[in-house]
């Protein structure tokens, strides 16, 4: 009997936590000093890298439909939607909503070099790549998605669980909400983006997301009992 | 803990970036025009001195982007922070 090939590789995927989920689901904290941690998986991410001001970055951003966010800290779009958030004075990272579509020819030509403009089944990264190569102008657009995973932690007491282990000033006269940094979160270099007052993302790589997801697990044990004084 | 301000994010702890020795050492024009002795000393040598020191920092865990740093061997006071390309600030003058 012939096998029939998968096409649909999305169902075959697993996300870096997904053996986490339980734990999460249990070790999120109720009451006046509520913390609750969950997986958003398999959020798309491409590295972009384009000179501001180019002609490249003009025809990047007609294709997202943002800005390029213009400093440190700074993000444009939106965390449910589309998001371009600072990495680096010409570098950017596209955060979106997890979209597959297989590229026309992908099967036949993907070990064919510079045959297709990008091997990416994610619509939005491969119509950059193509915008890049149609630019003409140095630059880079990698499909990242598997790079990281995101983690959300929210609640009264997430920032507290955060300063824990965060070199940064977390006080939102400092970090206001909607902006995002790369830092460390106790050994981990993690991406934070902070989507609300009380929402935070921590986006580890994939090979530390579980180191993460336990740190943080044991950091918002405490908030389950009442403060001591 | 040293507190150190990246170019492009700002000030950040130490242990966001990495150490990358002495800044402003030339690459040979031609290495193969050089002696092994002077090649280990492009590789190897450089200047120790108790005070102001040019040097190199990467903001590792952050914008990942080089730059030069003006540090004070003994204090370890940092008096300036410029950018790869850039000339370094001269002392008093900024
Ligand atoms: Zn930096």
């Amino acid at each position: 009997m012939a096998e029939t090939p998968t096409t649909d590789l999305t169902a075959l995927r697993r996300s870096p936590l997904e053996s986490l989920a339980e734990a999460m689901r249990e070790g999120s904290v109720t009451g006046p000093r509520a913390v609750a941690l969950r997986e958003i998986p398999f959020l798309a991410m491409a590295g972009i890298r384009v000179t501001p001001g180019t002609d490249a970055a003009r025809a990047l951003c007609d294709v997202v439909g943002l800005e390029l966010p213009e400093r440190v800290g700074r993000v444009t779009g939106s965390p449910e939607a589309t998001a371009l958030l600072w990495q680096g004075p010409d570098e950017y990272l596209l955060v979106a909503p997890d979209e597959t579509e297989v590229p026309a020819g992908l099967h036949e030509r993907e070990l064919e070099p510079g045959a297709l403009p990008s091997l990416s089944t994610h619509p939005l990264v491969a119509r950059l790549s193509s915008a890049l190569a149609a630019s003409g102008e140095r630059g880079q657009v990698v499909d990242l998605s598997a790079n990281r995973t995101t983690l959300e932690l929210t609640g009264p007491a997430a920032r507290e669980v955060l300063e824990k282990g965060c070199p940064l000033d977390l006080h939102p006269r400092e970090f206001a909400v909607g902006e995002a940094v790369s830092t460390t979160l106790g050994p981990v270099q993690v991406l934070l983006w902070r989507t609300g007052e009380e929402r935070w993302r921590v986006m580890p790589r994939a090979s530390f997301a579980r180191y993460t997801a336990l740190w943080l697990l044991d950091a918002m044990l405490e908030f389950a009992s009442p403060a001591v004084a | 803990m040293l507190l150190i301000e990246c170019p492009y994010c700002g000030p950040r702890d130490e242990t966001e970036y990495h150490y990358g020795g002495e800044a402003h050492v030339p690459y040979p024009e031609d290495p193969f025009e050089l002696s092994d002795r002077e090649w280990a000393e492009y590789l190897f040598y450089r200047n120790n001195p108790k005070g102001l020191l040019k040097e190199r920092w990467v903001h590792t865990v952050g914008c990942r982007r080089w730059f030069n740093v003006v540090r004070d061997t003994a204090s370890y006071e940092i008096t300036a922070v410029y950018r790869m390309g850039e000339n370094a600030p001269q002392p008093g003058g900024q």
